[in-house]
């Protein structure tokens, strides 16, 4: 299965506020510390790189490594000027990638 | 006189239950509380995908029969484990969803702990979140009742620990630094942070049994669904939780 992620994004706005995104990832963010039952290191995978791109504009980027927690939830606050997309990509050390979209509606 | 007691102890349940929650600190109580930041929500949306999703040679899902889970299946996590009315089995949420894939939609059961298993089984119980737990002891369950009471009484372990001598004679006081809980099975499956990931009780009731340096019985055997029984029994009254959060 792939990937699995929430996010939540207000369905509307007014022009020039500041709204807060959340999303949330389902993932293990293996350390590389760990050993397996049989005593063998187990390889590190961690979301590396997460960002998000407001109408194509890069509005949020994190680096992550193995200091955070397995299903790791991030938030941020945004001010929104026009109605648009938010467009989350991230990829993990194994090479898996993940996406996930919003739309926001913008008045005033 | 203390074997009477201990009859007479295991006739009713304790008028009050207290949930896990209310031993957990400010922290994991927000955590739970925030349908977006429980982490146990990605298995409740996981679960959601699955039941969605047509399997096995019916090629039928979930979906297909019992429709809108939030209208079917409101109110049956309150209500298991539950005799199966066929073979006269015992089962608990995930029996009952591995039964359902193998003699209705012709599919192999999900192995039990298995993400599939936990999401399917978390996103049906989440049906019932808020309603009180009430499975009824009947003439049909009422054997496995007692084998679960049993259980539930049992010295056991290098430690010659039952269940009741922590969560029910000490529950309250401290275990080196932790405060032992009444020990329910209301939130179940939980999100916990130790692990890491979400489990099922059968995870945290074998984690018990570790605990104590008894033989761990399988997760899904009948000696835990028997015990799971009389702990649903024993909780009746508290609000499903499920997907609970806890340290």
């Amino acid at each position: 299965m792939s990937m699995l992620s929430r996010i939540q994004v207000p369905a509307q706005a007014r022009r020039g506020d500041v709204v807060p995104i959340r999303i949330a990832i389902q993932h293990p963010m293996e350390t590389g510390y760990r050993p397996d039952n049989f005593g063998r290191r187990i390889t590190k995978n961690v979301i590396n790189t997460l960002t998000c791109r407001y109408n194509g504009v890069e509005v949020f980027r994190a680096e992550m490594g193995s200091g955070v927690s397995a299903n790791p939830q991030l938030q941020f606050y945004v001010r929104v000027e026009a109605g648009g997309e938010f467009v989350f990509d991230w990829v993990d050390d194994s090479g898996q990638r993940g996406s996930e979209r919003a739309l926001i509606a913008v008045t005033g | 006189m203390l074997l009477a007691f201990g009859l007479f102890a295991a006739q009713l349940p304790k008028p009050a239950p207290k949930s896990g929650l209310a031993y957990a600190g400010a922290d994991v109580r927000s955590l739970q509380a925030d349908d977006f930041g429980n982490p146990g929500m990605l298995w409740v949306a996981r679960g959601e995908k699955l039941w969605n999703m047509p399997a096995g040679r019916s090629n039928q899902s979930c979906a297909s029969c019992h429709r809108d889970a939030q209208v079917t299946m409101k109110g049956v996590a309150a209500r298991y484990p539950a005799v199966d009315v066929k073979n006269r089995s015992l089962l608990n949420l995930e029996g009952r969803i591995n039964q359902c894939r193998e003699s209705n939609q012709g599919a192999e059961g999900f192995r039990y702990e298995s993400e599939e298993l936990l999401s399917l089984t978390a996103y049906v119980a989440h049906q019932s979140r808020g309603m009180q737990l009430r499975v009824e002891i009947t003439d049909f369950n009422r054997a496995h009742f007692e084998r679960g009471r049993d259980t539930y009484y049992r010295r056991q372990g290098q430690m010659n620990l039952a269940c009741t001598h922590c969560h029910e004679r000490n529950a309250d006081r401290k275990l080196l630094a932790d405060t032992i809980s009444e020990g329910h099975g209301n939130a179940y499956p939980i999100y916990r942070l130790e692990w890491q990931s979400a489990g099922s009780l059968h995870r945290r009731l074998r984690a018990c049994y570790f605990g104590v340096r008894a033989e761990q019985p399988a997760a899904g055997s009948a000696e835990l669904i028997d015990l799971e029984l009389y702990l649903a029994w024993r909780a009746q009254g508290l609000p499903v939780e499920t997907p609970g959060v806890r340290r």
